[in-house]
């Protein structure tokens, strides 16, 4: 096993250009301010995690999250003992937050993996400082978004039937339902997105490994490392693998919340039936993504001093991204209106309706309000530059995703084709302890992640610097 | 700086990387046999009784027929359990003074029924009817296994769902001549050629949609 | 459904091990010793598998633990050692397993309803009507399906108490020598209450407890027993007479205010008379017509080709008018006059009960004029054993009792301390009598203010008898011994009369014996369920008396709102107050559960300044405010109701709610609001001077399953829900249903099968429905009355269970099969449409491919199957269901642990667990029974030889359930009617069960 003798000092560091080269155009404005070294930014990181005393701050807000997670366990374990009569879900409102916050947090878990991989595809330089902890966010948002279609279904502990498992029963599921297709594509994006952030974490690992003093500390960082020595041969695998993985996650980008879209889009409910939802709902995705990955970025940049690292430009590219996805939802809520005229179908039409004028049309006009309105502030440099309100903004996105599909799920069920099954729906206590709850987890993990992880690449920060980038231009020749 | 790991350290991380995947296919796959196992079928448990009444004895050895007691089988979905008067046609001559008999004699003087215990069960959510089976030429041993031979009864097939299909889809495999039913021993010289006869002479549909035992 | 623990098992057995068993139960009884009866029950009766109940009780925590999914999987596998127990002497004409029929008759307000009653292995588990019996013709009503659980009801009195104290009935017995020893010596003193009596054999008896004591009286009292009915005849004839209406014969029919297809011992039998000349058939010529002049939209009038609204005290004026005594104070009552005239002897005016007995002799002089009588309308002798104006045999009795002059009272049945007059205040005049008995079902408000209680039989738990609406006697047979140890009339009496060791039977059998009978017809009778050739003879009524004088001056000089009473429609006069199937049916026509409510019109909501447009009317209503209502000085505060169509200036009660004891159901899940504080002896029905004002209460939850959607396209779209046209548009174009069903198919599909597309494209291989049955529903909306019978059977038969109000609040219920009401036209008197919905099964159904586990799945004959077992309960199904058939069990609602309970539920069907889906299945194991006993005979199943529960109770025979692969079976035969459609053509669902379109007949002279 490696001893830290030949591991790599800073000036053996194995610059990545041959993937990573960045023609100079695309870099106008530094995407690391000026000053730092290989050494200050491999200190900077790395102390926030090995440094002894953990802050203050650090701890409240963990303590708050943790709150939300018993309050997420004594709602799951009063579920299961009650059933979900809890919930305010009824015939014909079949679906409620479970499915609400689940698409949501599906959603959310999308930047991630469209910064790591698809800006890294686009050789997007600028996305280095925050893919780290924009693939921890869709890692939690998809674990916070798998406690729900287990738990939403009535009899939570036959789950496991809807795997394809040899049974005595000589069953299989049935294939043709789109909670079958949920339950593989949700679980290979699970899957491929964690590795993808493994992979992405072993160099760091073995720094911090070597960085480390305490010999526990060490082995603890030194097992995930893998024996990771930045060797040239390392370096050449690491960087095949990575863009092997970057390369297997894109599509999955799209396939995820493709498929969430068919559990509403097949079905002939009015208001779900549907055939745009699939880009519909991924440009939402993508929309709530880095809407999340704003709200998260601004507060950590603060707290831990990384405005050298997460620069403005950071900032400022995302928010051009949240207009740009937000134009895209924003067009498609148009479109739903414009579809249900088109259609000629009185169902769909009187749907329409209900959404402008029927019982939840508040809920319709803040949707709009959220999605619609709030990211045109993007459209002015000042605005979109301001931490503040790229934060409002941010915030308003993410209340709006969660609107829209309340918007699509409850209230489409609640008008449906015969008046005389109408219903309506109103979350209950838990409803709302679950999705608290949910957000509660989603915090504890990003918090023991900020805490024990370097939450900003600090090998792909080094190949940032000018020194790096020299390096590169001279080697290439 | 020190070693943090051992040399040993890389094969142990080796094996248990690819460890891993075998290890989780190697549990899975003795769960599924746990359950396809008798201990979970529950097969070939006898079950104590009030009295120790042996098919062998009265099957076997007697040749009873087993409509003389299961009197229901051919026209209810519940084959019937035979009242205590049923067993005192006989043992009111023979045996009269058996210890064994004490409980059935009892019964019979006090009015009190005698309990035994369920060997065959199915879950109440299966609609099972013997009438059907029986007058589809299906043999009581194709359920039941040599009843003739069980000294204290026990339940001889899984009665798994899988079972149950593995009829209601090839019924030719299992069908016999509608006299040979209640023959414990029958066995066909030529199941090959009689069972597709049978099934198209009896009108065997074998249904396998739900409603056909769950409702 | 009864959280009631109290009852353990073990009292249960002793109970019915205590009590003396007619020799025909001997196998029974012996079956009910045995020790382990329960665990025979386990096994008898299904229960699911996973078995998480409500409450957070160990078996949960177990399952919480086994949460690691896979044990919660395999602990299913390792069942519990379980027993059988064979009987002793098996019954021969019983095979285990196979249910037997026993035909008896439920009685209601003194008359029978025939019954068979199936009985699984001595467990009378479903109800069904007897097609010899003349009321029912084998339809049945909501009463009659729910009194299975009345039979069980654990909350039903269980033992003799004694001033509350726990007795026993040879105390009883003891403590009444004394008093009768009295009564026989200084004369007088001992009165019998009863409610109405048709019953010989018991009429005999009290004739001779009569005879017993000098001086000793009988008094009746049915709350809701046509007393207005009884007295109008005798008004009109000069002495009591039972008419007998023939509907069938007539094609012109007035109701002023009779609700004669809902309500009365003979609704079964009137609405199927009635509706036989409303099936509009291909080339149908004549259809018959129906006008009903009414206050409270009743189901009557929701069929009714014209509906008049009108104040209950302006319809004696109409009355006038029609007769042609007093002007017509509008026009269309002139169009009537002369249409009735048109139908001289083809003609019925009935009138209702809530009107005054002036009204119903009107009502029989102009039949009388139009030469009806003894055309449509016969009369026989009354069916009571002593018809007599009960209000004024009541009111002498609280005389007597207030004047001390009563020594003792046998109150046989009834609750009169809750449901006599409020003036008469029976309670305290109660207090003065030395010795009350009273004999009930349940420990109710008379129990408690009766010096001894002893319980009562259920009707399936006795011998007796009792007259049809005809005068046809059946004799009733128990079909079980006495659960709680009850007893019936015929024992008191017997007592009374001094013979104790009398059975019921024995009285019973014994009276008939000194009649004539001998043991073969008396086997018969019992085999039959009546008594061949004793339908009371056809009289003369004898000619109309004089016009009655006019009692109640037509609206004017009222002030105030006018009030009318009436009975509930289905907790009745408050007797089935702890039924909870009834308590939980939706009231035919507001469609509210669980409470009653004041009910007023759209205007007079504005007047009250409840302003039931102020809310969204897309809005669902599940709550509403209180108002004050002061009447005759009596104030009491209750929910409003707005009822499109109801009568303005006037208001509507149904009293029977409001109970104080008798069951938990009755006094507490259901307690609504007391109305006999209304009900006074001068206006037993109500009257005019009302007050009604709004208060500023918080609102009141209503337990509503429908509101008051219209399907007018400006509010909803044009959705072409209900199909209906007038039956001159009928004639010109028979196939107008089909015509829209079209257009609603939607552009695309035309356009597709214009392209020469089939229209029916799927995404999935088809069907093929050819080599097996094709089961297919029609259901005929022209003669739905919307009574709730289909629901209460499809309850019954399907082990359907109850949620509680609170539940129906949040829109959880579980009829699998429901009635829904649609109005099109303005709110002051809409049209109004009755729509059963049961599952459709669509051939190619929404929820079958979106079930991620195949619980719900296509069988061969069509069916969509629904396998619980299987079912995780994604809802995903009921979201994709497009007719919202599909019902949920958010929580345990199914009872597994009362005991009393388990031997009600149909062995047939799975008893469903919670987070599991469940839907109609066309009654599935009728229908496998039924192919099963084909199939051993090796023969097609003939048309008609089983039906649905739902089908089978319809007393209209608006549902038909049948093979459609069979060419020559009625369903198929009516797909092929013009008026066949199908809800949601649109959605290519292809539903097995289709509707005929509604066609009425109004009269062209009348506009609007």
């Amino acid at each position: 096993m490696a001893t830290t003798k030949d591991t790599a000092p800073v000036h053996e560091v194995r610059p990545t250009t041959q993937e990573l080269r960045i023609p100079t155009r695309f870099i106008p404005t530094p995407t690391i301010e000026p000053g730092h070294s290989f050494a200050t930014i491999t200190d900077h990181i790395s102390t926030i995690v090995l440094r002894k005393k953990t802050p203050l701050g650090w701890l409240i807000g963990f303590l708050i999250s943790m709150c939300g997670v018993t309050l997420m366990l004594v709602s799951i374990t009063y579920l299961i003992a009650k059933g979900v009569g809890i919930w305010g879900v009824n015939r014909p409102v079949g679906w409620g937050f479970a499915i609400i916050n689940f698409v949501w947090w599906i959603g959310i878990g999308h930047a991630g993996t469209l910064i790591s991989a698809i800006l890294l595809l686009l050789r997007q330089e600028w996305r280095t400082s925050i893919n780290r902890f924009a693939e921890a966010m869709t890692l939690f948002a998809v674990a916070a978004a798998g406690i729900y279609p287990a738990l939403h279904v009535g009899r939570p502990w036959y789950a496991y039937w809807l795997f394809p498992y040899p049974n005595t029963m000589s069953l299989w599921p049935q294939f043709r339902s789109p909670l079958m297709w949920d339950v593989f594509a949700v679980s290979t994006y699970a899957i491929v997105s964690l590795l993808f952030w493994y992979v992405g974490l072993i160099p760091d690992l073995a720094t911090l490994r070597d960085r480390a003093t305490n010999i526990w500390v060490k082995r603890a960082y030194g097992l995930p490392a893998l024996g990771w020595r930045g060797s040239a041969k390392h370096w050449h695998r690491y960087e095949h693998a990575y863009l092997l993985l970057a390369g297997l996650s894109t599509p999955l980008v799209l396939s995820v919340h493709t498929i969430v879209s068919f559990d509403f889009a097949v079905a002939q409910v009015p208001g779900w039936h549907s055939t745009f939802f699939p880009p519909y709902f991924v440009a939402g995705a993508v929309f709530a993504g880095f809407a999340m990955v704003l709200t998260l970025a601004i507060p950590a940049r603060i707290f831990f001093k990384l405005e050298d690292f997460i620069t403005m430009k950071h900032l400022e590219n995302m928010g051009k991204i949240m207009l740009a996805t937000g134009l895209i939802v924003f067009y498609s809520y148009m479109m739903e209106l414009f579809l249900a005229w088109y259609s000629g179908d009185p169902f769909e039409i009187f749907l329409a309706k209900m959404r402008l004028v029927g019982p939840y049309r508040h809920m319709y006009y803040a949707l709009i309000v959220c999605n619609g309105l709030a990211p045109q502030m993007m459209w002015f440099k000042r605005l979109r530059t301001s931490t503040f309100w790229l934060f409002l903004t941010a915030m308003f996105v993410n209340a709006g995703m969660w609107l829209e599909r309340f918007v699509i799920v409850p209230v489409s069920l609640s008008r449906d084709f015969l008046p005389s099954s109408w219903g309506m729906y109103h979350g209950t206590f838990w409803d709302w302890s679950l999705l608290i709850g949910s957000i509660g987890l989603f915090f504890a993990l990003l918090f023991l992640f900020v805490r024990f992880l370097p939450m900003i690449a600090i090998f792909e920060m080094r190949t940032l610097l000018p020194e790096a980038k020299a390096h590169a231009e001279g080697e290439a020749h | 700086m020190a070693q943090i790991f051992h040399r040993s350290a890389n094969t142990i991380s080796r094996v248990t990387i690819f460890g891993a995947i075998f290890i989780a296919g190697f549990i899975l796959w003795v769960i599924g046999g746990i359950v396809r196992s008798p201990y979970f079928t529950n097969q070939g448990i006898e079950r104590e009784q009030i009295v120790p009444f042996s098919h062998q004895h009265h099957v076997g050895g007697l040749g009873i027929d087993c409509r003389y007691c299961h009197t229901s089988v051919e026209t209810s979905n519940f084959a019937g359990i035979p009242p205590t008067s049923t067993c005192m046609n006989c043992h009111a001559q023979i045996w009269t003074s058996a210890q064994l008999l004490e409980p059935v004699r009892s019964s019979y003087a006090t009015g009190r029924p005698l309990i035994w215990s369920r060997v065959h069960r199915l879950p109440d959510y299966v609609h099972f009817n013997h009438s059907i089976h029986i007058s589809k030429g299906i043999g009581c041993v194709s359920c039941h296994g040599r009843v003739d031979k069980m000294n204290l009864t026990y339940q001889a097939m899984p009665m798994t769902m899988q079972w149950c299909l593995s009829c209601h889809r090839a019924p030719e495999k299992f069908v016999r001549p509608r006299n040979e039913v209640f023959n414990l021993a029958y066995e066909s010289p030529n199941q090959a050629v009689d069972g597709p006869r049978l099934v198209k002479e009896y009108k065997i549909q074998s249904f396998t949609h739900c409603s056909t035992c769950h409702y | 459904m009864s959280d009631e623990k109290s009852l353990t098992y073990s009292d249960f057995r002793k109970r019915i091990g205590d009590v003396k068993h007619p020799e025909y139960w001997r196998s029974l009884d012996e079956l009910m010793r045995s020790e382990v009866f329960d665990d025979f029950m386990h096994d008898e009766f299904p229960r699911q598998a996973a078995a998480l109940t409500s409450g957070v009780d160990r078996r949960d925590f177990m399952k919480l633990m086994g949460a690691s999914m896979a044990m919660a999987g395999l602990v299913a596998c390792n069942q519990p050692d379980q027993k059988i127990v064979p009987y002793v002497n098996q019954p021969e004409n019983l095979i285990p397993g196979k249910p037997i029929f026993f035909a008896s008759a439920m009685v209601a307000g003194g008359l029978a309803k025939g019954v068979l009653v199936e009985s699984h292995m001595g467990r009378p588990t479903k109800i069904e009507g007897n097609p010899d019996h003349p009321s029912s013709l084998g339809a049945s009503d909501s009463f009659m399906q729910a009194s299975i659980l009345g039979l069980y009801d654990p909350e039903r009195s269980q033992v003799v108490r004694r001033l509350g104290e726990i007795s026993t009935y040879s105390e009883f017995l003891g403590a009444l020598q004394p008093v009768l020893n009295a009564a026989r010596a200084n004369g007088s003193g001992l009165r019998v209450l009863t409610q109405t009596i048709t019953s010989p054999t018991l009429g005999n008896q009290i004739q001779q407890v009569l005879a017993q004591y000098p001086g000793s009286k009988w008094h009746q009292w049915e709350p809701a027993g046509g007393h207005n009915a009884r007295e109008g005849a005798r008004l009109a004839f000069g002495g009591y007479v039972n008419p007998v209406y023939h509907f069938d014969q007539a094609s012109v029919v007035v109701s002023l205010g009779s609700d004669f297809m809902g309500e009365g011992p003979a609704h079964l039998r009137y609405a199927r008379d009635f509706m036989s000349g409303r099936r509009v058939r291909r080339g149908s010529t004549t259809m018959n017509r129906l006008y009903a002049i009414e206050s409270m939209p009743t189901q009557t009038g929701g069929c009714a080709d014209h509906r008049f609204p009108v104040k209950p005290s302006e319809i004696e004026g109409i009355a006038r008018a029609l007769l042609g005594v007093a002007p017509a104070p509008a026009s269309w009552v002139s169009a009537i006059a002369r249409d009735l005239q048109n139908n001289r002897g083809r003609g019925i005016v009935i009138a209702g009960d809530e009107q005054p007995p002036a009204v119903h002799a009107l009502a029989h002089a102009i039949n009388q004029a139009l030469g009806n009588n003894g055309a449509t309308v016969t009369f026989t002798d009354p069916v009571e054993v002593a018809p007599a104006n009960q209000l004024e045999s009541l009111r002498e009795l609280v005389t007597d009792m207030n004047a001390g002059r009563v020594s003792a009272l046998i109150v046989l049945g009834g609750n009169p301390v809750f449901d006599a007059p409020a003036d008469f205040d029976f309670r305290a005049a109660t207090d003065k009598v030395p010795f009350r008995a009273h004999l009930s079902p349940y420990y109710d408000e008379t129990s408690y203010h009766a010096h001894w209680h002893i319980p009562e039989t259920h009707y399936l738990e006795t011998w007796s008898d009792a007259r049809a609406h005809d005068g046809t006697v059946t004799i009733m047979q128990p079909l079980i011994a006495p659960l709680y140890n009850g007893r019936s009339a015929h024992e008191i009496l017997g007592a009374l009369i001094g013979g104790l060791d009398l059975s019921p039977y024995d009285t019973v059998r014994s009276y008939w014996f000194s009649k004539g009978a001998n043991e073969i017809s008396w086997r018969k009778w019992l085999n039959d369920g009546v008594i061949a050739g004793s339908a009371l003879p056809v009289r003369t009524a004898g000619a109309s008396g004089a016009i009655p004088p006019a009692t109640r001056q037509s609206g004017n000089g009222a002030t105030g709102v006018e009030i009318e009473l009436r009975p509930d429609p289905t907790i009745h006069d408050g007797r089935f107050a702890n039924n909870a199937w009834l308590q939980e049916l939706p009231k035919p026509v507001t469609k509210i559960t669980w409470d009653n409510v004041m009910i007023i019109g759209p205007a007079l909501a504005k007047q009250i300044g409840f302003d039931a447009d102020d809310r969204d009317p897309l809005v669902n209503e599940k709550q509403t405010r209180m108002v004050d209502v002061e009447y005759h000085g009596v104030k009491m505060r209750m929910p409003v109701w707005v009822v499109p169509g109801h009568a303005e200036g006037a208001a509507t009660v149904f009293f029977g709610y409001g109970r104080e004891h008798g069951g938990a159901v009755a006094s507490e899940k259901g307690k609504g609001f007391n109305i006999y504080r209304f009900r006074f002896s001068d206006a037993l029905s109500g009257g005019a001077g009302a007050r009604i004002t709004l208060t500023n209460d918080p609102p009141y939850p209503i337990a509503c399953v429908q509101e008051h959607q219209s399907i007018d396209p400006k509010d909803v779209g044009e959705r072409g829900i209900v199909q209906s046209a007038s039956f001159t548009e009928f004639q010109k174009d028979p196939e107008f249903a089909r015509e829209r069903e079209r257009k609603e198919a939607g552009e695309s599909e035309l356009q597709g099968e214009a392209a020469g597309e089939p229209y029916d494209q799927q995404m999935y291989p088809p069907y093929d429905y050819s080599k097996q049955h094709a089961w297919g529903m029609v259901i005929d909306t022209t003669v739905c009355t919307g009574c709730n019978g289909c629901v209460s059977a499809c309850q019954a038969e399907n082990n359907i269970s109850v949620v509680g109000k609170e539940e129906v609040v949040r829109e959880r219920e579980m009829h699998w099969l429901r009635i829904d009401r649609y109005y099109r036209g303005n709110p002051e008197n809409p049209e109004t449409f009755h729509m059963p919905v049961p599952c459709m099964q669509c051939e190619t159904a929404p929820c079958e491919p979106v079930c991620p586990v195949g619980a719900t799945s296509h069988s061969i004959d069509g069916l969509n199957d629904m396998t619980y077992n299987r079912c995780v309960g994604t809802r995903y199904c009921s979201n994709n269901c497009p007719y919202k058939v599909r019902h949920f069990n958010f929580f345990h609602y199914a009872d597994y642990d009362t005991p009393a309970l388990k031997p009600m539920r149909n062995p047939d069907v799975t008893v469903r667990t919670r987070g599991v889906m469940e839907k109609c299945t066309y009654c599935v194991q009728r229908i496998n029974a039924a192919k099963i006993e084909a199939e051993k005979a090796d023969r097609p199943i003939p048309d008609g030889e089983f039906t649905t529960a739902c089908a089978q109770a319809c007393p209209t025979d608006a549902i038909v359930f049948g093979d459609l692969n069979d060419k020559s079976s009625r369903v198929a035969k009516l797909k092929q009617e013009p008026t066949n459609y199908a809800l949601l053509p649109g959605l290519n669902t292809r539903p097995r069960t289709t509707y005929l379109a509604t066609v009425r007949n109004p009269n062209p002279e009348i506009r609007g």
